[in-house]
């Protein structure tokens, strides 16, 4: 569904069920140039399983217009008020690589409104290296295929009748940087993930559950980069739960079950 | 960065949707020749039906070994994933019928194989689907020829027989600029010889019969989504912009950016018009697709000889192969299909239709049947047989005549299928020779 959010259009899956404010709401948030698709599995299911699901493309990203975020920051607010838009007072928030960053950073602010606060694929900090930002933005093909092949750790997922993962990720990312010929949102998004300085203060100020799912053969935000974070979460006394996917990076189509699981589990 | 996670053309050949099977060990991707599959629970069962979770219900509409298939062929595609089905020919309708229904139209070369032809030019005309048809080089043509109920380009990559080289990245910008897709039938080059996705195309379907299988035992086809084409953006294609009532009112071009059509066109069309392949079908053409790097050099190598030969022999008129600088196609063939522009071709005798039959008759080596892309190698007289409905006119504009002859090269010793070739080609001038005395 689209609605309106800071004068933009935003683009918002639901899973395949209409938005029901008497629901519990999840809002999914996606990394890098990626958008709502890449949670195609896990949002039907939720959406059918009593949640209302709020799969979002940030703005500049896919289908929903607005100026690209250019920090954590930037991205939280925008969190902040596509629930207002919406009228939600409470969410859970679903996060993926970047989108993980601005979850907590949105959870961080929005104290009490969040439920649940999930985790997928995060990492603190979470730099880039020099040479990747340089190819997203003067070579993003070849940028692309790096993060792709980064991001896979099987050359069998999954991921439903048909489809071949390498070949979608590289389909989506052209889709997702062609969708905003203003701003190229591969390297402002990993600029955004490289400057973001505020993940232990945010995990410090947390006070909902936080469910960190991390892929074992993760080589784009590998679990030793997410230690920080999870000590952080736990000094602040919330609640916290560690799944560990037998997967790379790109957990929710590489293991699409064992990522709901994860998920389903926390939430439900 | 080659290796495990960014593996070449070879390796995916092999690899590509496949792992040791995780209940038994086996190296071999197995054959799930079962028609359904256990529910865990209820719950799961409503989930795999309403697409919340990944797995199979039903053969019809996917299958584990068919899907080992499909990723493997989008793989090698560079596609974003397949549908596999029971015929070249059921790709291109599932293709076709996707995107339109009646009052739709279709821009589509000439330069086709007489089956794909023959469903455009009469079949779907039967249901309200018109075609346009437009020589492949006619870069004017393909543009005239757009009408506001247009909703898809076609042609081959090599047309069939002649080898005429589909200009895809013109065809394709023209195509875009229209608003509607470009579906390429690649299956007389195979993935090896060109990625029609990397040059502009948005849909490529395959004859797996041919080449992808390789040894002629079995009838398939695989339908690959580039995973590029903007559903959206087009404004043309309702079918996968809004709600499907047939399917959970699922708008396909939401639920999967990249994969909308290939959602619809297994949900809908392999789902409703059920041409499904078989798990053992799949399995030969995996078997056939692990040797496709090795069987297509060696293809191009042999034609390259073949092709020489029959060049240079004073009882061919013509020989119709990019590898020839006076075939039409001769530059855009060396730069989309610097391999090769493919092992079936098709050559003219300097003799009458007695002497073309007298040729083929002789033959020993070659063997005359209706099939290309067999690892042996084939031979067949288009215009009294696979091309046979076709007016003069048309197979004139596909490159047809009545003295053309159709050679697939396979992959026995190039010595071998010349000295075939000459000792035919030697009865043929004899036949003349008694028929004037």
């Amino acid at each position: 569904m689209y609605i309106e959010v800071n004068g933009a259009r935003t683009f918002c899956y639901t899973g395949g069920k209409p938005f029901d404010a008497a629901k519990p709401t999840a809002l999914l948030i996606h990394g890098v140039l990626n958008d709502h698709s890449v949670w195609g599995w896990q949002s039907r299911y939720l959406a059918h399983h009593g949640w209302n699901v709020l799969a979002v493309d940030l703005p500049g990203h896919s289908a929903s217009a607005g100026e690209a975020p250019a920090s954590v920051e930037q991205a939280a607010d925008f969190i902040a008020a596509l629930l207002d838009a919406l009228h939600i007072d409470r969410a859970a928030l679903v996060g993926h690589s970047w989108g993980s960053l601005i979850a907590l950073e949105a959870a961080s602010r929005l104290g009490a409104r969040v439920s649940h606060l999930a985790l997928v694929g995060t990492a603190f900090p979470m730099k880039v290296s020099p040479a990747l930002i340089d190819a997203a933005l003067n070579a993003p093909e070849k940028a692309l295929k790096m993060v792709n092949v980064f991001s896979r750790s099987t050359l069998a997922p999954p991921s439903g009748a048909g489809f071949w993962v390498y070949g979608a990720g590289m389909a989506l990312g052209r889709r997702v940087l062609r969708s905003n010929p203003q701003v190229n949102v591969f390297h402002r998004g990993f600029v955004a993930c490289d400057s973001y300085a505020g993940g232990e203060q945010a995990a410090a100020a947390l006070q909902c559950p936080v469910l960190f799912a991390l892929g074992t053969q993760d080589q784009m935000t590998p679990p030793k980069a997410a230690q920080g974070l999870i000590q952080a979460a736990r000094s602040a006394g919330v609640p916290v739960k560690v799944a560990h996917l037998p997967v790379g990076h790109h957990q929710m189509s590489e293991a699409p079950d064992a990522t709901l699981f994860a998920l389903r589990d926390f939430l439900m | 960065m080659p290796g495990y996670s960014d593996p070449g053309f070879d390796t995916l050949a092999l690899h590509a949707g496949a792992q040791p099977d995780p209940a038994t060990g086996a190296r071999a991707v197995p054959i799930h020749l079962s028609t359904s599959f256990v529910f865990e629970s209820s719950d799961h069962a409503a989930a795999l039906f309403n697409l919340e979770r990944p797995g199979h219900v039903y053969s019809r509409i996917s299958n584990p070994t068919n899907a080992v298939l499909e990723q493997r062929v989008a793989a090698l595609e560079g596609g974003v994933g397949a549908i596999a089905v029971a015929s070249g020919q059921a790709a291109l309708h599932l293709a076709v019928s996707t995107l339109m229904g009646a009052g739709g139209h279709i821009v589509a070369s000439t330069a086709l194989y007489g089956g794909s032809q023959n469903l455009l030019h009469y079949t779907l005309r039967r249901f309200g689907i018109e075609t346009t048809f437009i020589k492949p080089g006619d870069i004017n043509g393909w543009r005239a020829a757009v009408r506001p109920e247009t909703r898809l380009f076609f042609g081959e990559t090599v047309g069939n027989p002649g080898l005429e080289v589909l200009d895809i990245p013109t065809v394709a910008q023209i195509a875009h600029e229209a608003g509607v897709p470009l579906l390429v039938d690649s299956t007389l080059t195979s993935p090896w010889l060109i990625q029609p996705f990397a040059h502009g195309a948005d849909l490529v379907y395959h004859s797996a019969t041919k080449f992808l299988s390789g040894h002629g035992t079995v009838i398939g086809g695989v339908l690959v989504d580039g995973g590029s084409f903007d559903w959206e953006g087009s404004g043309r294609f309702p079918e996968l912009t809004q709600a499907y009532e047939g399917f959970h009112n699922m708008v396909f071009s939401e639920e999967s950016t990249v994969g909308a059509f290939l959602l619809r066109a297994r949900r809908e069309g392999l789902r409703d018009f059920g041409a499904c392949m078989s798990p053992h079908t799949a399995w030969l053409i995996l078997q056939g697709i692990e040797t496709l790097p090795l069987r297509m050099e060696r293809h191009v190598h042999n034609t390259e000889k073949v092709v020489q030969f029959l060049a240079s022999h004073p009882f061919v008129a013509r020989v119709g192969h990019p590898l020839l600088q006076a075939h039409p196609s001769h530059a855009l063939a060396r730069k989309l299909l610097p391999r090769g522009a493919g092992s079936v071709f098709s050559f003219d005798l300097k003799g009458d239709r007695a002497q073309g039959k007298k040729f083929i008759e002789t033959l020993k080596v070659f063997s005359h049947l209706a099939n290309v892309g067999d690892c042996r190698s084939l031979v067949i007289h288009p215009a009294s047989t696979t091309h046979f409905r076709m007016s003069d006119e048309a197979l004139a504009a596909g490159g047809i005549g009545q003295g053309t002859i159709r050679l697939s090269i396979g992959l026995e010793d190039a010595d071998d299928l010349i000295d075939d070739l000459q000792r035919a080609l030697k009865a043929a001038e004899k036949a003349a020779e008694k028929a004037g005395a």
